[in-house]
Parts: C-alpha cells; sequence; structure tokens
C-alpha cells in the first residue's frame, strides 16, 4: 500500500558540500524521532540517509541535490519518507548499481546497496543525463 | 593543521574518543592526527573509542580500518572500542567489511586486549 504523507511540512536539507552530511543526519534523526522510530531503526535510517547524501556530493553535477523529508502513514503506521535528488548524470543501470561492490567511483560500493538493506522501501528514478531520485521509506515498528 | 580531538596517554597506550556528529573532513583530519602521534610518542596500542558515536557510516568505517591498518604498519596495535549496538547491527546490515578489526567492548576491556596482544602478539 502506498504511503500517505501526513500532511505536515516536509522538511527541505540543500546538499551541496560534505559538510551538509551532518545536518542531514540532524533531520533524519529529529524525524526519525518524531514518528516514532526505535534507536535501531533510526540509526538505520540515519546511515542509509548519510550514504545517500554522500552519493549526491560524490557523483552529481556540481555534487548538488536536495533531500525532502516528510512524516508519512499507512495502515495505522508512522514512518519517515526521505526523497534525495539530484540532477547529476544519472544511474546507467540501475540493477547493477544496486549490486554490493559495484562503484563506478572509488568507494566501497555500498551506499545503494547498504541503503536498501536498512530500509524498508527504496526506490529510484534516473535517467541518462536527467538526474537521480532515491527515496527511502523506514517504517516504525 | 589543527588538532581536533584530544588524545590521551596512558602508559604504552593512545586513547582517542570520537564524539558528536563527525563530517567527513574531521574524520580525515583524526586519522592524519592518529597515525602522526601514535609515530611521535612510539606507544605500542591505540584505543579508539567510539561510544560518543550514534552513526557510524561507510566512510566512517572504512576510516576507522584504515586507521587500525596503519597503526599496525607502523609497529604498533590498535583496537576500537565502544561501538554502540544499534550502530554495531547497522554496520553488518549496511555490509562494511569490518570483522578483521580488533574490537572491546568498552575502554577497558580495551587495555586488556592491546596488553594480549603485546604479549603474544597477533
Amino acid at each position: 500500500m502506498a504511503p500517505e504523507l501526513t500532511g505536515t511540512d516536509p522538511v527541505v536539507v540543500t546538499i551541496a558540500a560534505g559538510a551538509d552530511l551532518i545536518h542531514v543526519r540532524q533531520v533524519l534523526r529529529a524525524q526519525a524521532l518524531e514518528a516514532g522510530l526505535g534507536l535501531v531503526d533510526q540509526t538505520k535510517l540515519i546511515t542509509a540517509g548519510s550514504e545517500l547524501a554522500r552519493n549526491i556530493v560524490t557523483y552529481a553535477t556540481g555534487s548538488r541535490g536536495t533531500l525532502h523529508v516528510e512524516q508519512v502513514r499507512a495502515n495505522g503506521r508512522r514512518g519517515v519518507r526521505a526523497a534525495f535528488s539530484d540532477s547529476g548524470p544519472g544511474i546507467d543501470d540501475v540493477e547493477l548499481a544496486l549490486t554490493d561492490g559495484f562503484s563506478t567511483g572509488r568507494s566501497l560500493g555500498l551506499g545503494l546497496p547498504g541503503a536498501r538493506r536498512l530500509t524498508d522501501e527504496l526506490t529510484i528514478t534516473s535517467a541518462k543525463g536527467a538526474g537521480t531520485t532515491v527515496v527511502i521509506v523506514k517504517w516504525a515498528r | 593543521m589543527s588538532e581536533i580531538v584530544p588524545i590521551m596517554r596512558i602508559g604504552e597506550t593512545l586513547l582517542v574518543s570520537l564524539q558528536g556528529d563527525l563530517d567527513d573532513e574531521a574524520v580525515l583530519r583524526v586519522e592524519e592526527q592518529l597515525s602522526r602521534e601514535v609515530a611521535r610518542t612510539r606507544t605500542t596500542g591505540t584505543l579508539i573509542d567510539v561510544s560518543g558515536l550514534a552513526v557510524v557510516d561507510s566512510f566512517i568505517a572504512r576510516v576507522l580500518t584504515r586507521v587500525v591498518a596503519m597503526i599496525r604498519l607502523l609497529g604498533s596495535q590498535a583496537a576500537v572500542v565502544g561501538i554502540q549496538p544499534a550502530v554495531a547491527i547497522t554496520l553488518v546490515e549496511l555490509g562494511v567489511p569490518m570483522g578483521h578489526l580488533h574490537t572491546a567492548l568498552n575502554a577497558e576491556q580495551g587495555m586488556a586486549l592491546l596488553a594480549r596482544l603485546r604479549d603474544h602478539g597477533a
């Protein structure tokens, strides 16, 4: 079932440099607390977000992107939805990018597959030359 | 380059305690500061206390494993101590290879671990 939004305003964070990762983590922590996520789920969400924000700094054009975070609700459960968007080169092969150890940079290639394991939902929308949006959702247990 | 974390020396051991939210730049500076300090003081062991870190992502984890490897190359030993349970669960799921690291629950057990490594090698 598609998560419905709760009507609260999304929080928007501009990602333009490595130092913004701290802001990303702080916003995700505040939203995770508001949604009632437990400590382990908070930590997983924040870590996944940190990986995705770093992907933007590493791969996006001008290292710039945007994070939209909002509270969601489905089947009586609350959660956090975080969308990381950039106008970078896009991802050629989304399935390949979700494979452990695959990297076009010099990283361990854990960012996307790791973020998928740490969250309940992860969807990637990307087209070559048209940027990438990665949406993650983490539900309270 | 300025020092951003206090490094304590207790006998033959260096203890560095990482706290709060570290950006990548800060993590890299800690790495450099620590390797310099190990070489300068010629201590036989280093404990990196991460109990004050609520989040360790793949970058921080990678730098931690690199620091430990570097300290070993210098002829010393190092252990990461105090990984928070939620952080440990997250790191395993994230898939960061950290299994080869010497780790201990806290600084006290870390000291005992370093003493064993000194005595028996490992």
